[in-house]
């Protein structure tokens, strides 16, 4: 595949460009650079929501949709992520590649311009964007986010992010808390969009078989209206090192299986941090099926069907989810940290080291056949100004050695664990 | 090998049917980075009771998928899943009511990696000692179920509308009936549902179609067996068998299912293939996201985008279903009630229809760039004898007056039935 090229086309707005012919869909996304902030997490949020619902040639929902079958069943979503403490919000649009489609019949053009319409030139009345739009969607907004909370793995997720990042802007869930996202009101939200349009700085990936200056083109165009401040370059995710005594908090609700969540800071590899040796120790410790928390934990012990880690280089974190009886919790916890002694003990087989690395170069490679995680895999790069390929990162991971792992395991700290347990077996802490 | 071509769709698939019965087919994708492989046999969560000799035998619920977990152990002691990722490939497996699929992805090693997937679900292995530990496994696995609200949906619909099927057996299994299994159970099963007769082979992506078959061919050597005979020892009628079914978990918001319960085709196969595509048009033209109905229940705030719909063929069981979040899914299934009725009476909105037709190439041609969904689709395909590759070819022959029959005859109330979530209603002291 080829590598990325990206342009800065306009002020603030970058076009990352991968070129294959091996998709019969293109794929385009906008993304607007926010500092995630509890204060308007929601609000960032929910103006894609409304905007979706309709633009000025297309005011409404079945207007739209309509649209979307004549285009051969094209999608134009909202898009809603965090990268780091970057707040990400835009749309997303996929769409048939022309040599699939009958005739002559093109429509990358048209889809372009659509998901600019939906951006930039939204169905307002009296210049604010329209009541019943915002309300309903504000309504539908606080259902998602109760949503999320009804798998007691994510709200486990989410209590241990809220504990552990009680200051900081991490703790924050991408749509915002219930609580601001219930007192959105219509003016103030039309206020913030016009605000974050001017001077959020935009990132545009596309992928696909259109060539460059088709595609810088139809962007061009569709986005000639796009206002321009004073780009805000600012955000960005601040990183802990320190962090004091870990903390245990316990609590119960109605749930038949405990959920154990733990949280680490990566310590002091973040002052130069390395991608790929926290990758690798990543896999190591509890990644995949020959880490040793899935070889330890599930099935050497049989206390679990899952244990596994996942690191945030962005914050320099890394979490542990696990799913338990209520009476394995000091079992299962110690287990885990047990095993991170041995990774920082250079405990590591040449085995469980090796395997490691394949089975990541294997997944990391496999990014280049779908455009879902090309799409995360450079916009996350490029907020770093990387700017290797899938490919190429493969390589890096390759040359890891025991040595990166250990100093990555030696420099990580335990900060906060949470369990979350059934009502009737309580006990004291 | 036999290949077909496909240029409409820019698609081969090559395919053989070897002298024990196995069936091969393979779709290259040169240029993709990764291949993904699926051995799969007709056997899962469903197939409790068949034919053992002369005789019909009773095995315990869960079996399969408990099976599927035990195939990765090794005689000499080694485990599949370990050997897969040192060779860098990431492997997994699934049970389904009626199939057990084992597969791995990979972007090196093929040949090495297909012949281990081979020959381990091929050998089967088991011991006192292990079946207990995966006892322990697997309770973890069923209690994370009892936990998720929607795969508790999900089984109490099935549950609901079927009085007799197996489909309305949990693919899993109870905490109580895993305890029944032992090491000659899972080896019993294996004999019957493991022979190459009653398995297939699929892989998609960067692959050549004579190394697959060759592989094949030189690993599983077992002779032709019998096709199992299930149990049809049970008797279902058209009409539901319960009209709502409610539990109550610790959840933050409601969610419900509705069913439609589907006479399905005896002749099965294409005629079947053909009546699964009519449903889903016909529940896109009522409740897609471009129909009149949708539109007018999501501007009222009735719904919102949790609110979907599919159709789903298991076990020789055909089932249309909606699913969604909010408390009202009895007052939804009356307006699908209604709404159907209403537009039997008509003569059909033929634009409006071919539309739909031509959103479902976006849709094909999305779903083709995932090697693992051609991999399914194959499967499936083989599994329910069909030609999977003709799709839009049956949507593109179907009238509107065909949808309308299918939704006059179907969206009545004797053949649906809602599951709710509800919040657990806690009693103030």
């Amino acid at each position: 595949m080829e590598k990325a090229v990206i342009n800065s086309i306009m002020p603030g707005v970058e076009l990352i460009y991968v070129h294959t012919d091996k998709f019969k869909t293109g794929h385009l996304s906008v993304n607007l650079l926010l500092q995630l902030d509890k204060s308007s997490a929601a609000k960032n949020a929910l103006i894609m929501h409304v905007l979706r619902r309709g633009c000025k040639r297309l005011p409404d929902l079945k207007s739209i949709s309509d649209e979307l079958d004549r285009l051969y069943g094209a999608t134009i979503d909202p898009v809603v992520r965090t990268i780091g403490e970057i707040q990400c919000v835009g749309f997303s649009s996929n769409f048939a590649d022309d040599r699939y489609l009958p005739g002559e019949e093109s429509i990358l053009e048209k889809v372009v311009s659509l998901t600019a319409e939906l951006l930039l030139d939204p169905a307002t009345r009296g210049g604010l964007l329209k009541a019943d739009y915002v309300r309903s969607e504000r309504d539908n907004l606080c259902d998602a986010i109760r949503s999320e909370m009804s798998d007691k793995r994510t709200y486990s997720f989410m209590r241990l992010k809220e504990i552990m990042f009680s200051g900081e802007a991490y703790g924050t869930d991408r749509n915002g808390s219930l609580k601001s996202a219930e007192r959105i009101a219509q003016i103030a939200l039309t206020k913030h969009y016009k605000a974050i349009l001017a001077t959020a700085p935009i990132k545009i990936f596309y992928c696909g078989g259109a060539d460059l200056e088709r595609i810088t083109e139809a962007v061009l165009n569709a986005f000639s209206t796009l206002p321009r401040g004073e780009i805000d370059l600012s955000a960005g995710t601040e990183i802990r090192v320190e962090c004091g005594e870990p903390r245990f908090v316990t609590e119960t609700m109605d749930v038949t299986q405990g959920k154990l969540t733990m949280g680490f800071r990566l310590g002091e590899v973040m002052y130069s941090p390395d991608y790929a040796s926290i990758a690798v120790f990543n896999a190591v410790f509890g990644g995949g099926v020959t880490s040793k928390l899935f070889m330890n934990v599930r099935e050497r012990m049989s206390l679990c069907y899952y244990a596994s880690s996942v690191t945030d280089r962005f914050k320099g974190v890394m979490f542990v989810i696990s799913g338990v009886e209520f009476d394995k919790y000091e079992t299962a916890r110690d287990e885990i940290l047990a095993q991170l002694r041995a990774c920082a003990e250079g405990d590591i087989s040449e085995g469980e080291l090796s395997s490691a690395i394949s089975s990541l170069v294997n997944s990391v490679r496999a990014m280049e056949d779908s455009v879902s995680s090309l799409d995360a895999y450079y916009l996350a790069h490029s907020i770093d100004g990387l700017t290797y390929s899938p490919s190429e990162y493969a390589l890096l991971i390759g040359e890891i050695t025991r040595e990166d792992v250990v100093r990555v395991a030696k420099s990580v700290r335990l900060d906060c664990v949470y369990f979350l347990r059934g009502e009737e077996k309580e006990v004291a802490e | 090998m036999t290949c077909k071509e496909y240029p409409e769709l820019g698609e081969k698939i090559y395919s053989e049917v070897l002298d024990n019965g196995l069936a091969v087919f393979v779709m290259p994708k040169q240029d993709y980075v990764k291949t993904f492989a699926a051995f799969a046999t007709r056997y899962g969560g469903s197939d409790c009771r068949f034919k053992l000799g002369d005789e019909f035998v009773e095995t315990p619920e869960g079996i399969a998928h408990f099976l599927e977990h035990k195939m990765f152990d090794m005689p000499d002691g080694s485990d599949a899943m370990t050997a897969l990722s040192a060779l860098g490939a990431s492997p997994n497996a699934f049970t389904g009511p009626d199939s057990t699929c084992y597969i791995f992805s990979c972007t090196d090693n093929l040949e090495q990696s297909l012949r281990v997937l081979l020959s381990y679900v091929t050998t089967p292995y088991f011991t006192d000692a292990s079946v207990a530990k995966e006892q322990g496994i697997i309770g973890q696995e069923i209690r994370m179920c009892e936990d998720s609200p929607s795969h508790v949906v999900y089984e109490n619909l099935l549950k609901a509308m079927y009085a007799e099927h197996p489909v309305r057996i949990s693919v899993p299994g109870t905490v109580e009936s895993i305890a029944k299994i032992t090491p000659q159970t899972l080896y019993d099963c294996h004999k019957v549902f493991y022979n190459p007769s009653n398995m297939v082979l699929a892989v998609a992506g960067r692959v050549d179609p004579e190394a697959v078959i060759a592989a094949a061919r030189e690993v599983v050597t077992a002779e032709a067996g019998d096709v199992p005979v299930r149990d049809t020892g049970f008797s279902e009628g058209p009409f539901v068998s319960e009209s709502k079914t409610v539990r109550e978990m610790d959840v933050s918001i409601p969610n419900y299912m509705i069913g439609i319960k589907l006479d399905p085709d005896p002749a099965g196969g294409e005629a079947l293939f053909r009546q699964n595509l009519l449903a889903e048009l016909a529940m896109d033209y009522l409740a897609g996201p471009s129909s009149p109905l949708y539109i007018r229940l999501y501007e009222q705030g009735v719904i919102n985008d949790s609110f979907g719909f599919g159709v789903e063929e298991e076990a020789g069981a055909l089932f249309a279903y909606i699913s969604a979040e909010g408390d009202n899914g009895g007052d939804v299934a009356a307006e699908l009630v209604k709404e159907a009725r209403a537009l039997a009476s008509t003569g059909g909105d033929a634009e409006y229809f071919d539309g739909l037709k031509k959103s479902a190439i976006g849709g094909t041609l999305r779903m083709l760039n995932s090697p693992e969904s051609c991999c399914m689709l194959m499967v499936n395909g083989y599994f329910y004898g069909y030609e999977a590759m003709s799709e839009l070819d049956v949507i593109n022959s179907f009238a509107v007056s065909d949808v309308l029959g299918f939704l006059k005859e179907n969206v009545i109330p004797e053949k649906m039935t809602v599951s709710v979530i509800e919040p657990v209603k806690k009693v103030n002291a």
